[in-house]
Order: C-alpha cells, then sequence, then structure tokens
C-alpha cells in the first residue's frame, strides 16, 4: 500500500491480548476519551484518537458495543452484561479494554462522571 | 460511471486478520490522496500523475468544501494533499483550515515553493497538520537532475524554515532510485539535522514515471541494499508501507502488507476523478467522478470498479511462490504500468520472476491523460527532455530516435 496510515497502526482484538488486569478493572467506571472518534466497519469499528492521532482496529462488533456502553453503565462488568458478552469472556474483553486504555482510547471515569 | 442496483454480495466474513479484512474493502478509505493541482512549478521526470499545468475544471474552492464536508460525514480523519504543487492555488490555505476545522487532518506534499518563513510559522502554530517535502537526492547534483535545476535549495529552505518556526517533525519524502539508493545515511543525517522524519517511498512507472522507471528504478543488488538498511534503520523511518514486494527477501517489513488499492486506499484527483490508487492515475483505475457520479462516498461504496478490486483476486504464478503471503504479488500499479500481468509477479519481484516477465513479451499501456507542460519550462531537470512520451502512443517501429536526432520528422508515424 502505497501511503498509509501516518499514524502508528495498532491492533486491538481481545483474542491478541494478554492477561487481564493492566489498569482496566471490573468494578470501575470508564468512557470513551472524547478526543477519541469511532468510525464503524464491518468488522468493527476503527478508533481515531485526535490528539495522539493514532489509529486503533476493534476487531470485534461486541467490543465496539462495549466500548460504546462504557459511559452510559456504572461500571465495566456492567456494561459487559448489557452488552451480551457471556460471563467466561470477560477475562478477555477486560484485556482488550486495557490495551485500549494504554493507547488512551479511553479513560477512566472519576465519581459521578458520565 | 453509475451503478443502479448494488451487485448482490456474498455475507462479509468476521475475523481473520486485519489484513483479510482489509482485503474485503472498507466503508471509508484510511489513506486517502487527494491532488488539488495539476499545476507545478517543477517537472519532475518522474511526476506520478504528469503534473506540470492547471486543468480548466479543476474543482473550485466550493466544491472542494464540500468534499472536506463530505469526508467528515464519512470520518475520513486525515487525507494526504498533494498535486502537482498544491499550494500553488490561491485558496490552498483556506482550504487546509477548512479541512482541520471540519476533523479532517491534512497532511500535505510539497516541492517546498511557498514554504516562507511567514508560511511557516502559520503551519508551526496548527494542529493537525503534517508537511512533507519532496526531495529526490541528498545532494542537488542527484536532487535535481530528476526534480530539476535549484529544486534542492528550495526543498532544503522550505525545511529550515520549518525548523526555524518551530514546526515539529516534518517529513522529508524520498523516492528511491538507482541514483540515491547510496544516499540513505545521508538522507537520514539531513533528516535528523532538520528535526525531521525520513520517508522512503518506492519509484512507481506511474506517469512520467513510466518513461524514466527503466533508468531509475534500483537494479536488483540494490533492491537488497534498501531491504537491509530499512531492517536496520526501520524504526525511525516510513515507508508508506511502500516496499512490500521485498518481504520476499526474507522477514516482513512491519506495516500493512498490501495492496490498499481500492480497498483502503485511493486518490481525488484535481477535477473529482476517483481513481484507485494515487500511481494508477488511468482509465483502467477510474471508479467514477465525485461530481457527476454523486458524491465521493457513492463513488467509494458502489463503484463497480472498486467492488472488483475487493473480491477475492487470482494471484496466478505467485500463488505458488513461499513469499506470497507477505508480498502478495507487489504492486498492481507496477505490473500495470510495465505491461505486465495483473495476476503475476511484480517487475521487482526480489526472487527474479520480474526479470524474466519484463523479457518476455509485453505491451506497454499508452497514458491516458497527461498534463505536462507542452514547451520546457525554465525548471525542467535536464533528463526528461530526452524521454518525453507522445501522448498517444504508438509502438515503435523502428529504433528509438536518438536524443541527438535532427531531423524535424525524427519520430513522426504517418
Ligand atoms: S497499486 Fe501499488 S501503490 Fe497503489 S496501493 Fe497497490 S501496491 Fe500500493
Ligand atoms: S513470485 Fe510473486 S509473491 Fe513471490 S516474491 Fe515474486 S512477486 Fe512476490
Amino acid at each position: 500500500m502505497s501511503v498509509t496510515a501516518p499514524a502508528p497502526v495498532l491492533e486491538t482484538a481481545p483474542d491478541a491480548l494478554p492477561e487481564a488486569g493492566v489498569g482496566v478493572r471490573l468494578e470501575d467506571g470508564w468512557r470513551l476519551n472524547p478526543r477519541v472518534a469511532l468510525r464503524p466497519e464491518p468488522f468493527g469499528a476503527l478508533a481515531y484518537h485526535f490528539g495522539n492521532r493514532r489509529l486503533s482496529f476493534l476487531r470485534r462488533p461486541e467490543l465496539v458495543t462495549v466500548v460504546r456502553a462504557l459511559a452510559a453503565a456504572p461500571d465495566v462488568r456492567t456494561a459487559l452484561r448489557e452488552s451480551g458478552v457471556p460471563e467466561e469472556q470477560f477475562t478477555a474483553y477486560v484485556g482488550a479494554l486495557s490495551t485500549l486504555a494504554e493507547s488512551d482510547m479511553i479513560h477512566p471515569r472519576k465519581e459521578g462522571q458520565r | 460511471m453509475t451503478i443502479t442496483a448494488p451487485r448482490p454480495q456474498a455475507p462479509r466474513p468476521q475475523g481473520g486478520t486485519l489484513v483479510d479484512q482489509f482485503e474485503l474493502g472498507l466503508d471509508a478509505p484510511i489513506c486517502l490522496t487527494w491532488e488539488l493541482t495539476y499545476a507545478c512549478n517543477l517537472a519532475c521526470a518522474h511526476c506520478l500523475s504528469s503534473s506540470g499545468t492547471r486543468d480548466p475544471r479543476e474543482l473550485t474552492t466550493e466544491q472542494c468544501e464540500a468534499v472536506i464536508d463530505e469526508l467528515q460525514r464519512m470520518q475520513v480523519f486525515y487525507v494526504n494533499i498533494g498535486g502537482g504543487e498544491p499550494t500553488i492555488r490561491p485558496d490552498f490555505w483556506h482550504l487546509l483550515q477548512y479541512a482541520v476545522d471540519h476533523q479532517v487532518g491534512v497532511k500535505f506534499s510539497t516541492n517546498g515553493v511557498r514554504l516562507n518563513p511567514e508560511r511557516a510559522r502559520f503551519l508551526a502554530s496548527t494542529d493537525y497538520v503534517d508537511v512533507q517535502i519532496s526531495l529526490d537526492g541528498a545532494t542537488a547534483e542527484v536532487n535535481d537532475y530528476v526534480r530539476g535545476p535549484g529544486s534542492y535549495d528550495t526543498a532544503i529552505l522550505a525545511l529550515k524554515n520549518l525548523q526555524e518556526a518551530g514546526f515539529k517533525d516534518a517529513k522529508i519524502s524520498v523516492v528511491c532510485t538507482r541514483e540515491n539508493i547510496s544516499q540513505l545515511d545521508e538522507f537520514k543525517a539531513i533528516a535528523d539535522h532538520y528535526g525531521a522524519t525520513l520517508r522512503l517511498t518506492r519509484l512507481r512507472p506511474s506517469g512520467r514515471g513510466a518513461d524514466v522507471w527503466d533508468e531509475l528504478h534500483p537494479l536488483p543488488e540494490q533492491q537488497r541494499e534498501l531491504y537491509d538498511w530499512l531492517m536496520a534503520n526501520g524504526e525511525d523511518v516510513l515507508t508508506g508501507d511502500s516496499f512490500f514486494h521485498l518481504a520476499a527477501f526474507g522477514e516482513a517489513l512491519p506495516g500493512l502488507n498490501l495492496c490498499g488499492a481500492g480497498r483502503v486506499v485511493c486518490l481525488i484527483d484535481p477535477i473529482g476523478d476517483v481513481y484507485a490508487c494515487p500511481f494508477a492515475i488511468h482509465d483502467n483505475f477510474l471508479a467514477g467522478n465525485l461530481l457527476a457520479d454523486g458524491g465521493f462516498a457513492e463513488v467509494w461504496q458502489t463503484s463497480e470498479l472498486f467492488q472488483d478490486l475487493r473480491a477475492p483476486q487470482t494471484s496466478g504464478a505467485c500463488t505458488k511462490c513461499e513469499f506470497f503471503d507477505s508480498c502478495r504479488g507487489g504492486c498492481m500499479a507496477a505490473k500495470f504500468f510495465t505491461g505486465l500481468p495483473m495476476d503475476g509477479p511484480d517487475p521487482e519481484c526480489v526472487q527474479g520472476y520480474g526479470e524474466s516477465a519484463l523479457a518476455a513479451d509485453r505491451s506497454i499501456p499508452a497514458a491516458s491523460q497527461d498534463h505536462s507542460r507542452a514547451t520546457p519550462g525554465r525548471n525542467q531537470p535536464v533528463m526528461l527532455t530526452l524521454g518525453k512520451r507522445p501522448t498517444d502512443f504508438t509502438p515503435p517501429t523502428s529504433a528509438p530516435v536518438s536524443a541527438c536526432a535532427e531531423n524535424p520528422l525524427a519520430g513522426f508515424t504517418p
């Protein structure tokens, strides 16, 4: 491909991730960084960070649903349940969310913040 | 081209690698190049868009703004602006600001002609703007041979102005040729000196590049030299993922290994024509026109050409190659403009299959458009005056006319 993303390309998928627990915990509230836009794509979504100009790829539609549900849910566990993610996959999803957190795509929510 | 009913499509498979998904195409491009004008102050011998003179049908300011509005709606987060020389459009700075104000980040390519200290200060004050200065030789001698007299000094002055204005991380964009492969370390030193990042890309036989490709494309041993250099220095150097055909030397280079044409890549040209790739400006790769065919999104999503490019491709002899997974048969444009079959090896296949293919029977396609100046300008590189191709290509009936032929009818076929 001749001309690519000027930003480093990050791949993000639950199955591509190490053990859960880096940063994101089931009992905390998170939300999409307001400087990040999600663009729906057939495989899931493309996330673009207007601050650091990084692109990430959310390679599962379910992960996109979860990310979008974060802000309205009291905690990550609720967001996962409401998005229909089976309990046994929670660890994998927490891992995926942690990767997104590391690249500043999602932010921890302070008390009372949506 | 207008499509009345969408073609029936198989349900899209989920999962697989990102490359698998990219091959099937996206709802909007990731890597969009938009050439604002075919006008240029230079006349580089290898210009991919055969630029020189302005096309009278060039999109107006309002039409350009409408394109940006549409890109914003499609969530195309950034666009690579080029030309021609985009900064010689009087509304260039306005459009730059308009794009940034509409969440469309801009990286623009320039030869530096308009980057005076004042413009450099303006650029340093903006967010979401990247500047890429073209430089095809680490010395004036090598650069000006293909880009024309004075162009080295112009580029270096632009880099200096950017640096003095506090612009961070400009890009120096180098097309790798037979003449400059030996200068890679020097290019890196120039980039370091100006606080810039080096970007190396591949020479393709596109536009006027077709006329000089035989003379300028790196020799097989230089391909190896380039590969080794990239393996050693690749981390700090951008490549636009353009060297994936070199993956067949062994280890794949970082980045996306696929031809993104019409799948994640495309080009909008100055008159609103949409092509599969900036290196494929030819009727065969024209998907439609955004003015005539209902807008860019419509062309991107429904054109017959793009649907075809997103369908599974056959790769002929390459499928049997052990490096197919990373090389994937190389660059579509490079094959097309050298007259090689689309479903075979790249002309620069590092396994050597390209050379035998080039030696076999082939016919080089005629250019379908050309905005080169008819009479050489003062900035024209000297080598170009020897090799301009007639617009209507007719196969030679005799040996090529030598450069010193004085007969006024030389090359004339009745
Ligand atoms: S045609 Fe060549 S330059 Fe264009 S996207 Fe494909 S590989 Fe890249
Ligand atoms: S044969 Fe085809 S896939 Fe193999 S290295 Fe050559 S161009 Fe690439």
